[in-house]
């Protein structure tokens, strides 16, 4: 395989990841839609998730030209099969209630932002126009986040019992967020993105910041779990695909 | 079947950009797609094939739903005067902003009830667009739709939208 073609994978493997990432959380959070714990929240959750799908259609509609095989955003959201996906396992893990949809969200929230205004740099003109649209969204849902983690912790002592747990359970599954492999190394070399280990030491000062103000314990870094990115998930994400899915499955090609 | 000859080959630029401040904002009808910023330019192409009108236009959010509508309310206005061969190109780059909401876009807004974005200092909050007071606060950091949030007058106890800075 020629070099320019290994880069085209690279990039085509590594839109995927960023489309899939907001793809599925964005799934995760439309879960809530109608069950918000009160009305404002429930359409507060509801326009995040909403802005994710629109960026999750962005980088697979780019993932789709750069591969060119004929594959639009909406293929391959409805038309893969889990293996085929190259979310992180933190976003497909159940909403649970929400304390855990709420920790989730800022953990990732704050890498997010940290990765887009990396990419907002991107030597790759699909990446940089993409990440400088994204961060406006996402430096937005990291203040929702952080407001909601203060209001939990800092709050009742249910609230800072449930958030902090929340916290505790979702933490191993931060780790494969700043790994680097071969993709990430290869798009790196490249000035399309950075190392994503770089961003690990700006994203313990963010969280942990908001933690100290929510009166809750950073947890240690132990064994983290991984393989999303790689298409090994956990057993959590068939039964998503499988609602999201099932509409193109049922009735392939269907349209509005 | 006059006017529509004489539209249906080239017509001026700045003609268009006219019949495009009558195509409104599905969520908020009181303002255009020229208003809000959405319609980025107009421009005709002569392709061997004749000529071919460009309009570009550029999402609020990424996951807008309106933006579909508008695109399409778009093309069905201009069809309407007579423009058959139409390209409408997406572009993202730059971001949509606030900034791009023209000063009538603004008034327009405040008269529906929305207030209009404006750069808060941190811990202020937009005057209520009903009653004109200062003393409001936020309910809701999103709204009925992703550009806006929601605040309550603390005067006339009117809840109102904030179309958001963005």
């Amino acid at each position: 395989m020629t070099p320019a073609a290994d880069a085209d994978d690279a990039l085509f493997e590594y839109l995927l990841r960023l489309g899939d990432n907001a793809l599925i959380l964005s799934h995760r959070l439309c879960e809530w839609c109608g069950n918000g714990p009160v009305l404002e929240e429930d359409l507060a959750i509801s326009n995040v998730a909403l802005d994710l799908l629109g960026q999750a259609r962005y980088w697979l509609g780019q993932a789709g030209e750069v591969e060119n095989k004929g594959r639009d955003a909406d293929t391959l959201a409805f038309t893969r099969d889990g293996m085929d996906f190259r979310n992180a396992l933190l976003v497909e893990l159940p909403r649970g209630d929400f304390a855990r949809t709420t920790a989730r969200q800022f953990l990732f929230d704050h890498w997010h932002l940290l990765l887009l205004e990396a990419l907002a740099g991107s030597s790759e003109p699909r990446v940089a126009d993409g990440a400088v649209k994204a961060v406006k969204e996402v430096r937005y849902h990291v203040e929702r986040s952080d407001e909601w983690m203060v209001l939990l912790g800092d709050g009742t002592g249910e609230s800072r019992d449930r958030i902090n747990s929340a916290v505790c359970e979702m933490w191993p599954y931060t780790g494969e967020l700043f790994e680097s492999d071969g993709v990430v190394r290869t798009l790196a070399d490249k000035g399309v993105t950075t190392l994503h280990e770089k961003l690990r030491d700006p994203w313990r000062a963010r969280v942990e910041r908001v933690l100290k103000r929510a009166t809750i314990e950073p947890p240690a870094d132990s064994f983290m779990h991984g393989g999303g990115y790689h298409g090994v998930h956990t057993e959590h994400l068939g039964y998503l695909l499988a609602e999201m899915q099932f509409l193109q499955r049922a009735y392939p090609g269907a349209q509005w | 079947m006059v006017a529509r000859a004489a539209t249906a080959g080239r017509a001026d630029v700045e003609l268009i950009w006219r019949w495009l401040e009558t195509v409104v904002d599905p969520e908020i009808p009181v303002v255009s797609v020229v208003d809000l910023g959405i319609v980025r330019d107009v421009r005709w192409h002569e392709p061997p094939s004749g000529p071919l009108l460009e309009v570009t236009v550029t999402p609020t959010y990424s996951g807008c739903p309106a933006t579909e509508v508008i695109t399409a309310s778009i093309r069905e206005a201009l069809r309407h005067r007579g423009i058959e061969s139409l390209r409408i190109v997406n572009r993202v780059a730059p971001p949509w902003t606030t900034d791009w909401i023209s000063e009538s876009g603004r008034r327009k807004l405040e008269r529906y009830g929305i207030a209009p974005p404006r750069p808060l200092s941190p811990g202020a909050t937009p005057p209520c667009p009903r009653c004109g007071a200062e003393d409001t606060e936020c309910i809701a950091r999103f709204g009925s739709t992703p550009c806006k949030a929601l605040y309550r007058c603390r005067e006339c106890l009117e809840p109102f939208d904030y179309f958001k800075c963005h």
